[in-house]
This record gives structure tokens, sequence and C-alpha cells, in this order.
């Protein structure tokens, strides 16, 4: 079939068979998760249509911004500051790697046992599937896990790939390497676009971030209501697209949902009656188009409530002060924001452990579920500290392991549907 | 007379079937293998009885939920279905333990009864029934008696794969090294038992444990667990019916005025 975009693609150096078949299935995976569930918010049709065109007209909005000259940025981790990114008139694409096409081909040049993640983004660079990477003029990278870390390096022989370091503690001089990588980073960024960052602009552009981050603080107050008003599929698409579409757009729309959110629940409407469990996940990152668990525990008799994960509230939770005066107070800014990101790369992280713990509480979650990506170690070695936490606080957890094959689908359910069971 | 409940465990392996009526012990029980065709056998069980209300537990539960469309069907998890059979059968259970066919789950019960922790060994055969069935086969020995079998060795060997496939060909050496039979047998019921322990502890076992599942008919899992453990086990006269039974009680729950 072909569509207005192909000519698009094929200039991108697509594999147009293999791509259009990726389409076809995400676009029926969508329909079965997505486009089944009822009394849905208005807003959400937004979501549907950047869904839709995700390799459409998102790619041709990247097309246009680099014709003017400007420069595209794909990321794999919330580290990245992209703040600095948008100061110099870039623009930055969080690559989503959530999808099991392409695992053959990475398989080629990495060991089976790598995470799904990982796997995904060298796979879709390798098989030709992601008109996202093909855009990119950089892909920054991080030495978060061993796993992305030297993966990074084979990436590198495919794509023009600049790897950040990121600190594993939060000492003082942690601080400062990381002062110094995120200072790198920007001359990099002005080396990339042939753009100096300037204060206005830095400022300029972490208010946008801020706003970003904001509305979706805000999203995440709204559905903690009781009865929840909106699914935690539809919550989590909200937070993967916020990683590639236009910033002002997309918190422009959700700013609009969200006051179709407010609505609901003054008026007490939810999409599940007041009693549904309320189960908050936590862990891993999901990126598009994972919706497997999500879609388990929303079928099992449960609602999602929130996500502690970097799609999630690790992506939102802190805003950078956005007071500074000079460069080098903005960029200080950025600097303490980023270090307060509590991933499990980090040591011995047990602000993790609080957040989860009042986050649970605050969302007044009946249960946690623990989510890892099989092979991820800092994660799985890191959900025993978790459910001891929880534990402490009485708060029951269940642990989960999977990856992205629809293998396990039944035996995650009956996990799930016993879990709620549990905690009805 | 009051109105019939059934209760059906659809598992990989075997489907058993429980009907109960008022308080009493069951008015009907039956096991029966799963077959290629498992609602064909769901179908030949309940064609057998006449129940007001079915609770189907198990992996095949929501199949047959859809196919039974003219029945009152709910289903419920095995995790609970076991809990409350276990309790049912051994008011002061603390910790349930079942070896099926394709599984093993663990469950801890809070004082109250409910559950508190559940693990599932689920995506491979390693260390459940379908795995003694192999390894009976493998060294010829017919499966009710294998257990027994196992009891007759002189000395304990350590069986290190707990794979299948990795299982059956270090067996294979170790007869080629001359090793006798029994002690094979043993090493792999040894092999079982320390990665049921595991689980075990991984929930924070709490005695008394109840055993259940089909394996539970081994006597040599039986005698290592409790010799392991050093306590001994509680384990229903009609071990693999628990799950069954744990329906049929939700569904009696699920009446007013018949608890
Ligand atoms: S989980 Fe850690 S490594 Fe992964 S995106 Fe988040 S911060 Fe980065
Ligand atoms: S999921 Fe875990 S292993 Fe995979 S990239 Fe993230 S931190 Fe690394």
């Amino acid at each position: 079939m072909s569509t207005p975009h192909d000519a698009m693609w094929e200039k991108l150096n697509l594999d147009l068979d293999a791509h259009a078949g990726l389409l076809q299935v995400l676009g029926k995976f969508y329909g079965d998760i997505y486009m089944s569930q009822t009394g849905r918010l208005k807003g959400m049709e937004y979501l549907d249509f950047v869904l839709s065109e995700v390799h459409g007209l998102r790619i041709k909005e990247l097309q246009d911004a680099k014709a003017q000259g400007k420069k595209v940025i794909g990321t794999f981790c919330v580290f990245v500051p992209e703040e600095i990114v948008l100061a110099a008139d870039g623009v930055q694409v969080g690559l989503c790697a959530g999808a099991e096409a392409g695992k053959d081909a990475a398989e080629k040049v990495l060991p089976r046992n790598t995470c799904a993640l990982i796997k995904s983004f060298v796979g879709f660079k390798l098989s030709r599937l992601c008109p996202f990477i093909e855009s990119c003029d950089l892909v920054v990278g991080e030495t978060t896990c061993d796993g992305k870390k030297k993966a990074y390096e084979i990436f590198a022989d495919y794509a023009p790939v600049y790897v950040m370091e990121i600190p594993q503690m939060k000492n003082a001089c942690d601080r400062e390497l990381w002062r110094a990588e995120v200072l790198r980073f920007k001359d990099k960024v002005e080396e990339v676009t042939g753009k100096s960052i300037m204060a206005p602009r830095l400022r300029e552009a972490i208010r946008l971030v801020n706003d970003r981050r904001k509305v979706l603080q805000r999203l995440n107050r709204l559905r903690a209501a009781s009865p929840v008003p909106i699914s935690g599929r539809d919550a989590l698409l909200i937070n993967q697209i916020s990683f590639y579409d236009d910033p002002v757009r997309f918190t422009e729309k959700i700013g609009h949902l969200c006051d179709e959110l407010e609505e609901q629940v003054n008026s007490g409407k939810g999409i599940v009656p007041k009693e549904t469990p309320r189960l908050m996940l936590s862990g891993c990152p999901m990126a598009v188009p994972n919706w497997k668990l999500p879609y388990v525990i929303e079928s099992s008799g449960a609602v999602i409530i929130g996500e502690e994960s970097c799609i999630g509230t690790r992506n939102i939770r802190d805003l950078v002060d956005e007071s500074g005066e000079s460069l080098d107070d903005l960029l200080n800014a950025i600097v303490d924001r980023y270090m307060r990101i509590d991933c499990a790369c980090f040591t011995p992280n047990m602000e993790r452990m609080d957040n989860i713990v009042s986050m649970a509480r605050d969302l007044k979650a009946d249960g946690v579920i623990h989510y890892g990506l099989s092979f991820c170690q800092p994660y799985a070695i890191e959900a025993f500290k978790v459910e001891k936490a929880l534990k402490a606080a009485d708060i029951p957890m269940l642990s989960i392991e999977t990856d992205y094959s629809m293998e396990d689908v039944e035996q995650l359910k009956t996990r799930v549907e016993a879990f709620v069971e549990m905690v009805r | 007379m009051k109105e019939n409940i059934a209760g059906i465990d659809i598992g990989s392996r075997s489907i058993e079937l429980v009907v109960l009526n008022g308080c009493g012990p069951p008015v009907h029980q039956v096991k029966v293998p799963t077959t290629f065709d498992p609602l064909a056998q769901c179908r030949r069980l309940m064609g057998e009885v006449s129940a007001g209300r079915v609770v189907a537990t198990g992996y095949g539960r929501k199949l047959f939920a859809d196919f039974a469309e003219d029945m009152d069907v709910t289903t419920i998890t095995e995790i609970q279905a076991y809990a409350l059979g276990a309790r049912f059968l051994f008011p002061e259970a603390r910790t349930v333990l079942d070896i099926g066919g394709q599984d093993t789950k663990v469950i801890s019960l809070l004082t109250n009864g409910k559950v508190g922790k559940f693990e599932m060994n689920d995506r491979c055969a390693a260390g459940t029934g379908k795995f003694l069935e192999f390894m009976a086969t493998a060294l010829q020995v017919p499966l009710e008696s294998f257990g027994e079998y196992a009891l007759g060795s002189d000395k304990r060997i350590q069986i290190n794969s707990m794979c299948t496939v990795f299982a059956e060909s270090e067996a294979t050496s170790l007869m080629a090294r001359g090793e006798k039979a029994e002690n094979i047998a043993m090493g792999l019921h040894l092999a079982i038992v320390q990665r049921t322990l595991a689980m075990l502890r991984r929930v924070g076992m709490e005695s008394p444990l109840v055993f259940a599942g089909g394996v539970a008919h081994n006597v040599c899992v039986r005698k290592t667990i409790e010799e392991q453990l050093e306590e001994k086990l509680l384990i229903p006269e009609n071990p693999d019916m628990v799950g069954a039974l744990g329906a049929a009680l939700y569904g009696k729950g699920l009446q007013p005025g018949t608890q």
C-alpha cells in the first residue's frame, strides 16, 4: 500500500517493505489496546492522531526543520538535557526502542542476553526501520548501565554517536563530573548546530521544558482522583508521546486534555468504578509501543494510577530553577536538576525507595507492580530493595520481569490477576 | 437439597472437577487428562453433573468461560483457588506449595487466610511434574513408582542441571559411567526439591506447609522436602483436587448465606 510519505521514507533510506509491515502491526496493536477502550476523553483524539502520524507528519516536520537549518538530536535517556538542545534551536527526540522488530538483526551484533530496549534501538537501526534515527544529526548516548554503554560502541559504527558520562554516585565530586559533562555537551551541541547558547535563549528553553513537565504533573494530579478519570494506558501514551512531539504544541494540547479531565473529576466521573484496585507501576521505562504490561493489568480488573519510571514521574518530577541571571547560573540549575534523577544505575540510590513509597502513598495505591526488562540488572537488583521498602510501608508489590515478546502474556495475566485478587 | 456448585481446574496436563453441595464433602470429584481438546473434555465432565454455578480456574479458565456462555461461570486464578482449597482442608496452613504438571506455585498465607505473597515458576518445565515425567521415561520407570524407585538409592549424587534437556544428558552420561539408576533418579528428585526450597524461601515460608498438586503423590519428593525442612508436611488426601475444590469453595462464597 502506498502512502503520501513513501518518497520521504525512501529518501531516509528506510527498508520500505519491512517498514510498511511494522506500521501495519503497530496499527493493529494500537487498535486492540487503545481503540477498544470505552469512555475515553475527547482530548485523546490528538494522541491518536499523533501516534497514527508518528512516522509520517512528525517526520515531515523534522525534515522541514532540517531544511531550515535546524539540527535533530536523538536521545535514549532522560539524563540528556533537552534545554541545551532547544537553546541552540535544535530539536530533541527521544528514540523509543519499545518494539521487538529488528531483534534478529540486533542479535547478530549483540549478545542475546541484552535487554530488549537496547536490542530494539540497535535492531531498528540495523533493519532501517526508524525514520527518527535516520533523521538525527547526532545521537546522544550515556554511560548509565553497562549494556547501553557498550552497545553505543557498536551503534557508533552505524550512526553519529556522542556519549555523555553519567556519574554513578551523588557526591560533590560526582556533581563536578556531571557539570563538566553538561558543559562538554553544550560545546558539542553548539558545534553541531553552529549556534552559540546564550542566557536568554537558555532561560526560554528551561521554561519551555518546565512547562511541559508541569502539564504532565497536572495530568498526574488529576488522574489520582477516585474514581480514576483516565486509563493508565492513555496516561502512559501521553508520557511516551511527550518524548518526540513538538513541545509547545504538546503542552498546549495536554493542557486542554487536562481541562477536560478536571471537569470529569469535578463531576465525579471515572473510567472504572470507584472500587477498582489502583495499581502503580515502577521500574524500567516503557517506550512506544511497549504497552503489553499496562494492557494486561488493565484487562485484569485493575487501573494504573502512576508510573514511577523514566517514561513517567522520573522525567517530570523535578523542575529546573528558572531564576538564574547568568548563563552560568542557568547551567548550574540544569546540573542540579538532572543530578536529582533517581535511576537504578546510581548507588546507593536510596532516594528512589523514598520516592516510590511516598508516591504510592500519595496516590493511595493498593499495590505496586515492579516492572523489569529481562537482563536489566540495575532494576532487577533494585526490585528487592523496593519490595523491602514497600513492605515496611505495608504496600504489596508484585515483581514482573518480561520483554517485548508476546509469548508470556498468558502467564503474566495469571500473575497479575492473582495480584489483583490479593490486593482487592 | 441445595444447589450444586462446581469448581473446575483446567490445567495444561489435567482437568479436575469438584462439585459441592452445602457444607459436606464433595458430592462428586473427577480428574481427566487435558488432551489436545480441553474444551471437549470440559464439556464431557460438565455433562455428567448439574451445577447452578461454575467457578473455573487454571490456565484454561478464560477459554472455558468463553465457551460456556450458557452457564453461570466465574473465573479465579490458580493462586486464589489453591489458597482457598488448602486453607479449607488445613485451617492452620500458612504456606501452600503446589507442584503441578507444568508449573510450580508457592503461596504464603496471612494469618487471616488471605494471600500475602506468591511465586510462580511457569515459563519452563524445570522443577515441575513434567520434568519428573520426562526423566521417569528416560530411566524407563513408570511415573507412579518413580518416587519409590528413587528411594531405593544408596548414594546421593548431585544433578547440576535443572533444564529438562540438559538434565537428561547429565543423567545419560552418569548412566554411561556406570552410576546406579536409582541414584540418578534420587539426584533428579533432589534437583526438584532444591529448586522448590529456593522458591519457598523467596516467599518467606512459614509453617505449616501444605503440599498439593500432582507431584505431592511422589513419596520421594515428599520425604526429601520433609527431611530438608525438618517438619511434617500437610498433604491433602487428593492433592490434585485442591485447585478445583478452592474454585468450588469460592463459588459457595459468592452465594449469600451458604458460607
Ligand atoms: S532508567 Fe536510567 S538509564 Fe534508563 S532512561 Fe532512565 S535514567 Fe536513563
Ligand atoms: S532497561 Fe536496564 S538494561 Fe535496559 S537500557 Fe535500561 S537500565 Fe539498561
